[in-house]
């Protein structure tokens, strides 16, 4: 795709792309090479002087076993949180769809956890399950259970799932309603008029047309949990118990400004650029065939 | 996006109806029931939460605890935090748009030498969120003096491929007869793109300002890191400030407060401006 029509010059075109150029180079490329250079060095403790071990840092990681089971926890924490998201969100949207007038009042109540940072998402969780105050903790206890996601991983990693997934709920709501009502009600009326029921209807015709807006969401939603969830995991857990929060990008805080380990948390940071790079990949060239839905 | 062509056929016996009324009613108490929650805790005493179970219906504390959170909150009063977000949210929604609609500009109407490596560069941007550099980046913002300021919070956040791509494919829209005329009329580039292509870009210039508002707004990490003296924290990441270390008790209505607070203007930008939001949802999505 080219215009026919341009202006001449080329000193006005740099002078206004410049800004935009400066910043990239100043704030993404200069630090993301950075951070390619100081994975191939061992840092002296005092910070005096860097030893080079080539790829060391990364067979160091590749050998430990906390960053393995880092990429574990990232794995389960990104299928349990896209699973927690996509699956409430397709429900409240069939069902929304069936209701013509009224969808619009429930959109706009549903939309509202999605104005919420994650990080305030993650403190309003924590209150509700917090092991001396929390409401729900306090109910759970009398019905017989003891939770305590302070001391249980799998509790821990729950709470921090819930958290994650309750404001991306109405996000994938917005997409998934938007796709439902662009379905054309021929298909659907000629469905009803062979006879098959609602929720039959919903899985032999709906379900495979929206199967392009599913493939989008999943993508987006797994780059989600690894990138944007770091305000619920810092505010709920901290990572812990003992790691079991902990994902990759977690990880590559407490190492690097946390822990001052510069060139594990740089290594970490190029892995996690590679996976970046390939999720982007993913998206485009799906982006690319996705014509209609 | 009301349906209107929705025929009979499909779906009229009531019982399925309200069973969906049901569903939605019962989805949106469960999606609900954390802002609630918040929202009440908000308004009673400290003895009425550390006491549980907490009451379920707003108290009468109101007033005192959100006059507490404005003008004393914990370590530096909330006010200040909304300010310091407001600055932010502004300049990151205001600088990503400029921006763009500048390199957009110059990438889709003019023929110059490095117009393609350019245009990966920003396409490239795309594969590094800052999460991934964290500590390279903080490192630049030290060595430039930017910590514990505006300019560190906003700057680092502001290069968008996303805003760039949707005004590049928006641009490639606009009639070339309208860049012709202006060629004719002896129109400069910069007259033809302050009184034709932006005021044509005016929709998914608000719809991108929804979107990147509330971005700003939710920032979390970066503050976190470059926001050393509490008088630069935003109210997102002081929530998280306002818990005590250690084995002393939370102030919880007051924490409660903020975080009502805190989510306030994100919300009121949603709503009421819904449609323009969920448009520039889809379109950045794209």
């Amino acid at each position: 795709m080219e215009k026919r029509v341009t202006f001449r010059g080329w000193l006005l075109p740099l002078l206004l792309i410049a800004p935009q150029v400066i910043i990239s180079a100043v704030f993404f490329f200069y630090p993301a090479a950075q951070a390619v250079w100081q994975s191939l060095f061992i840092p002296d403790p005092f910070g005096l002087s860097a030893r080079f071990v080539g790829l060391g840092n990364f067979e160091f990681l590749l050998s430990d076993k906390f960053y393995r089971a880092s990429f574990v926890t990232t794995a389960i924490f990104s299928v349990l949180v896209t699973l927690c998201s996509m699956i409430p969100a397709l429900f409240l949207a069939v069902n929304a769809d069936r209701l013509i007038k009224s969808s619009g009042a429930y959109r706009t109540l549903l939309i509202w956890p999605y104005a919420v940072a994650p990080a305030v998402a993650g403190v309003l969780w924590l209150f509700m399950f917090n092991t001396r105050v929390g409401v729900v903790s306090w109910y759970l206890g009398q019905l017989g259970y003891d939770w305590n996601h302070v001391l249980n991983g799998g509790e821990a990693m729950g709470l921090v799932v819930f958290a994650s997934a309750w404001g991306r709920i109405s996000y994938n709501f917005l997409f998934f309603f938007a796709a439902l009502q662009a379905i054309p009600k021929s298909v659907m009326e000629a469905a009803a008029i062979d006879g098959a029921r609602f929720w039959r209807r919903f899985f032999t015709v709906v379900l495979p047309l929206l199967s392009p807006i599913t493939f989008f969401l999943l993508v987006v939603n797994i780059v989600y949990a690894f990138f944007e969830t770091f305000g619920v995991i810092h505010t709920i857990t901290a990572g812990g118990p003992q790691q079991a929060t902990t994902i990759l990008v977690y990880k590559i805080f407490s190492d690097g400004f946390v822990g001052q380990d510069l060139g594990s948390s740089a290594a970490q940071s190029v892995i996690l650029l590679v996976l970046v790079g390939l999720l982007t990949v993913v998206q485009f060239k799906y982006i690319e065939k996705r014509v209609h839905y | 996006m009301a349906k209107q062509h929705q025929s009979g056929m499909v779906e009229k016996r009531g019982i399925g109806i309200w069973i969906a009324h049901g569903v939605m009613i019962l989805g949106v108490l469960v999606i609900f029931f954390p802002i609630w929650l918040a929202f009440v805790a908000s308004t009673v005493t400290q003895p009425e939460i550390v006491s549980p179970p907490m009451p379920l219906l707003p108290g009468d504390q109101f007033l005192a605890n959100y006059k507490a959170a404005l003008f004393s909150g914990v370590n530096v009063p909330v006010a200040k935090m909304l300010m310091n977000s407001l600055i932010m949210a502004l300049g990151i929604a205001v600088g990503k748009i400029i921006i763009s609609l500048l390199s957009a500009f110059a990438i889709v109407y003019f023929r110059f030498p490095g117009r393609w490596i350019f245009f990966w560069m920003i396409f490239l941007t795309l594969m590094l969120p800052v999460e991934v550099r964290i500590v390279p980046t903080f490192e630049v913002i030290a060595d430039l003096g930017m910590l514990n300021s505006y300019q560190g919070l906003i700057l680092p956040l502001i290069a968008s491929a996303t805003a760039t791509f949707l005004f590049r494919q928006f641009f490639m829209t606009i009639p070339d007869e309208l860049a012709e005329a202006a060629r004719v009329d002896g129109a400069s580039p910069m007259k033809f793109f302050i009184d034709i292509v932006v005021p044509m870009s005016r929709t998914n210039v608000a719809a991108l300002f929804v979107i990147l508002f509330i971005y700003g707004w939710n920032q979390y990490l970066w503050p976190l890191m470059i926001t050393t003296d509490p008088d630069m924290n935003t109210i997102v990441m002081g929530i998280k400030q306002m818990f005590p270390s250690g084995d002393d008790v939370a102030e919880w209505p007051v924490i409660m407060a903020t975080s009502i607070l805190a989510m306030i203007p994100p919300v009121i930008v949603v709503v009421s401006m819904q449609r323009l939001f969920v448009r520039g949802l889809v379109d950045s999505e794209k």
